[in-house]
């Protein structure tokens, strides 16, 4: 990495009168000057004024203030970083593609109807589901959507009394939110010692008044739910539906189907188990998958084959929840998740989970005689660490997250899950080999010691980033979200 | 790797997993292609698609896409990074984000921005679920029935399960009706308003004195546009409007077949903690550089849960640093070109199919900018056009009904585009 910030804005580039477009001259009339003036713009936009080269240089600058899966090693727990193919990329970027307007007639888009068909059927195997749909643009949406499924088939049956969601107090943050964003009260259930859900709670918590238990399985301590036929029982009696949040799905990749397991309904995260760039927040995809008799209540519009084999999109089915996206979802992340599956093929798929599992365990327990592990595993793709063994030094989960920037490694996911106080979670991925984890081991290892021998430089970093550990406090009580406000402040 | 993990094999380490559970039967997928199989599985998937000339709208618009975005876009610094919840790694993306912020804030004329919501369709629905949640106990929101019926039926859904009751405004000749919306205001309990312009039939709305009628009974005025008009049009600060959010797809975004397009949301500073999604804001850090980081985040579900005012987590972050881009090589005057260009040939072209006589302007009073409503001549159907169109390689626009379809113009529609379009027509 680039080691001195680039600390210009765009804005602080701009020179009035400089700039990088170049559009064509057609003799067409000036249909503004035509317009009623009342209802056109009194002030021009503050936009910058810069030249082709001058952006090129700013972003290209900005961008080696980046760390990315290509620049170094992501042990994001729940996360699942795993290095994202070029061609997928390559296939995303098809000029034809680019082309296709959303409103364009069946016939003229059959190609790509058919990819979006064919990862569904993909998806609905690997998955154990009868159907799934594309459109939900990211995991917690495609909680949302799977929720609204759910409502939608208890308000079918005539079953208006359901109005709680259970989740676990080890869930991630996205399914009590998306509970609350689709009309339930939340209720959480507690965790056992070990990671697991409390089946005792959970039957105490359960009633004709649950319309959903969402579950990840492995859970966030990275504990595989042995209890989850019992679960999926206990919850089917009630009348509920079981609902599996794909965050962690990687590690169940060739061993068993979350469809198997119980499950009605899921998600997958494509930019997770499906190797799609995470685009530094954005866009992935969220696909949702039912099980056979809740096909109907999937979102409008949906992609189908005609009986003469050829697909067509439908977009009034009475029977959907509703709708959920303007169009059919983020296009070109189905072409790389497509891409991915198509690569690996049937066995290649099938070796991710144990390879995932593998790595998060050799990192475990190569670091677990200086870490302190509540759940002593075996994990499956992530494991938690309740911080340092030698809590006397005073360096805490963050000041060693920070000090692993020193070293090129991004930081683990922090305090998270809120099931311990200094929560570390680690999650290698399959994709990485065995000389980055063993580097890995040894830096974390490394910091282990500086903790004991000079905690100041851990508890100071980091040190050697673009930029030293920002004022969050500032940010956060005189917010400056734009640069007229940072401007403004500067007065 | 094994021996270090106590294992004997792989499978030691799921022997937690029930083997009734375990997967019995490879997956029903195909064997692995190599490299060359997956371009020539692809290129085939091409070759079953084609591509029109574009005078389709209706919430997606063929606009160019300058060389230097995919440039930008493809680093893979920016394409395989996370959410920079880590700000001294992170400074790439966190920065790009605040330029987008203050663009596109901008270009509303609003005071915040926040980092993307999903699209055009989801920004709105928050938006209507920020006004109840604003509103104190209110839920009635009100949406013309001008505002794109896809956005409204997903803002229909959203309200469904959250118990907010979502009532159409009716229009009148092509816009809203605002005594309608004044009556509908009068009844009371309304925690928003939802409108659009130009709207679904591309026609530039009139809000004047909404936002006073609106704010006096106690309501959020939600302004709904497509970002690239906002460079010429009355933007939403200027209506008094509360919230401006749309579909940022105008900012020479790809097709791409519906996606990944930008979802964006403005609001004033007032409204800035109730807003969902993330935000960046600028800050210093322990040298006194300026910085930036994620911020304001107590209102996210990864701090927040059920009580978040939203529960998006990945949003489109990628797609803003496209329309930071965008609008750094435009710039004010390059925006404002493209709306000259686009809404010039959007008016030749209604001109010239006039006078064809197999179609008329449906609302030929009303002002629009680059997408307009026709009304196709007695004897002939809307179908009936956009097939004859897309047999000569044109993809003629977007039904509304038998009779009446939309017509959008981008700058990169040329002349004898326009001709050949016209030429068609001519032959019905």
């Amino acid at each position: 990495m680039n080691r001195t910030l680039y600390d210009k804005l765009i804005f602080d580039c701009s020179h009035p009168g400089r700039r990088g477009f170049d559009l064509p001259s057609y003799p067409y009339p000036d249909a503004l000057a035509g317009l009623p003036q009342h209802l056109m713009r009194g002030d021009a936009p503050v936009l910058p004024e810069v030249d082709e080269l001058t952006v090129v240089r700013h972003y290209t600058n900005q961008s080696t203030n980046n760390f990315g899966v290509d620049t170094g090693f992501y042990p994001l727990g729940s996360c699942t970083m795993k290095y994202n193919p070029k061609l997928g990329d390559a296939m995303a970027a098809s000029p034809t593609v680019a082309a296709l307007h959303p409103r364009q007639p069946a016939a003229t888009v059959q190609g790509a109807l058919m990819i979006y068909r064919t990862l569904e059927y993909m998806l609905a195997q690997i998955g154990g589901m009868e159907e799934f749909t594309l459109n939900p643009y990211a995991g917690a949406h495609g909680e949302l959507t799977g929720l609204m499924v759910i409502r939608a088939y208890h308000i079918d049956r005539g079953d208006h009394g359901r109005r709680r969601v259970i989740v676990p107090d080890s869930a991630h943050g996205t399914n009590p939110a998306s509970a609350a964003m689709c009309g339930y009260e939340v209720s959480e259930v507690r965790s056992l010692a070990d990671g697991t859900v409390d089946l005792t709670d959970l039957a105490a918590k359960l009633g004709d008044d649950v319309a959903a238990v969402m579950l990840t399985n492995p859970n966030t301590t990275g504990t595989f739910e042995r209890g989850i036929p019992e679960i999926a029982r206990m919850v089917h009696e009630c009348g509920a539906l079981l609902y599996y949040d794909g965050a962690n799905l990687n590690p169940m990749l060739g061993v068993a189907r979350p469809g198997d397991m119980g499950f009605d309904v899921m998600h997958v995260n494509l930019h997770k188990t499906f190797a799609t760039p995470h685009g530094g927040g954005g866009p992935g995809a969220g696909p949702v998958g039912v099980r056979a008799g809740l096909e109907r209540f999937l979102p409008n519009p949906r992609v189908v084959q005609l009986a003469d084999g050829t697909f067509d999109v439908v977009a009034d089915s009475a029977d959907a929840m509703g709708r959920i996206s303007s169009w059919l979802g983020n296009y070109t992340v189905y072409i790389r998740a497509l891409a991915y599956i198509l690569t690996l093929g049937a066995e290649g798929i099938s070796q991710v989970g144990p390879l995932a599992t593998l790595n998060a365990n050799y990192v475990m327990h190569r670091l677990s005689d200086l870490y302190e592990l509540p759940i002593p595993g075996p994990c499956k793709h992530e494991f938690v660490f309740d911080g340092l063994r030698d809590k006397s030094t005073g360096v805490t989960t963050l000041n060693v997250a920070k000090r692993l920037l020193d070293f090129g490694f991004h930081a683990p996911t922090i305090y998270f899950p809120l099931l311990f106080h200094e929560s570390l979670m680690i999650e290698p991925t399959e994709t990485e080999s065995l000389e980055t984890l063993d580097a890995f081991v040894e830096v974390m290892r490394a910091i282990a010691r500086e903790a004991s021998e000079s905690p100041a430089t851990v508890k100071d970093a980091p040190h050697d980033t673009p930029c030293r550990r920002p004022d969050d406090t500032e940010a956060a009580l005189h917010p400056k979200v734009t640069y007229k406000d940072w401007c403004d402040a500067a007065v | 790797m094994l021996r270090t993990c106590g294992a004997g094999d792989i499978d030691a380490l799921y022997a937690d997993v029930p083997p009734e559970l375990r997967l019995r039967s490879p997956y029903n997928l195909p064997q692995a292609l190599s490299e060359p199989e997956v371009r020539d599985f692809f290129a085939d998937m091409d070759a079953h698609c084609k591509p029109l000339t574009c005078f389709a709208g209706a919430g997606a618009y063929d606009h160019y896409t300058p060389a230097v975005i995919d440039a930008i876009t493809s680093r893979s610094e920016y394409l395989t990074a996370y959410t920079p919840y880590q700000p001294e790694i992170s400074q790439g993306t966190l920065q790009y984000i605040f330029e987008y912020q203050s663009m596109m804030a901008s270009l509303t004329g609003l005071d915040v921005c926040n980092a993307s919501l999903y699209d055009g369709s989801t920004a709105t629905a928050e938006a209507m679920v920020m006004t109840v949640a604003a509103g104190r106990r209110r839920n009635r929101v009100l949406i013309s029935a001008t505002v794109d019926p896809a956005v409204a039926a997903v803002a229909a859904t959203y309200a469904s399960c959250r118990g907010i009751v979502l009532e159409v405004i009716p229009e009148s000749d092509g816009v809203t009706d605002a005594a309608a919306m004044a009556e509908m205001l009068g009844a009371g309990d309304v925690a928003g308003v939802i409108a659009q312009t130009p709207n679904y039939y591309g026609i530039l709305e009139d809000f004047e004195g909404w936002s006073d009628r609106i704010h006096a009974a106690k309501a959020l005025f939600v302004i709904n546009s497509p970002a690239s008009p906002l460079a010429v049009i009355r933007p939403a600060a200027e209506w008094g409007a509360d919230i401006a959010v749309g579909e940022a797809q105008s900012l020479g975004m790809p097709l791409n077949y519906g996606g990944p397009y930008l979802g964006y949301m403005c609001c004033t500073r007032a409204l800035m903690r109730k807003m969902p999604g993330r935000i960046v804001g600028a800050t210093t850090d322990a040298d006194g550089r300026r910085v930036f980081v994620l911020t304001l985040q107590a209102r996210e579900q990864h701090i927040r849960r059920d009580k978040a005012t939203s529960n998006i987590c990945s949003n489109q972050g990628l797609m803003t640093l496209h329309a930071a881009v965008y609008m750094s090589l435009m710039g004010t005057a390059g925006l404002r070109r493209v709306n000259e260009l686009s809404a010039g040939g959007a008016h030749l072209l209604a001109r010239r199919l006039e006078a064809t006589g197999r179609m008329r302007l449906a609302y030929p009073e009303r002002p629009f900018l680059n997408e307009f409503t026709v009304e196709v001549a007695d004897g002939l159907t809307t179908g009936q056009v956009l097939r004859a169109l897309c047999d000569g390689g044109i993809l003629g626009g977007v039904a509304l009904d038998e009779r009446r379809m939309t017509i959008a113009v981008t700058e990169l529609r040329t002349p004898e585009e326009l001709f050949r379009y016209e030429s068609i027509v001519k032959t019905l």
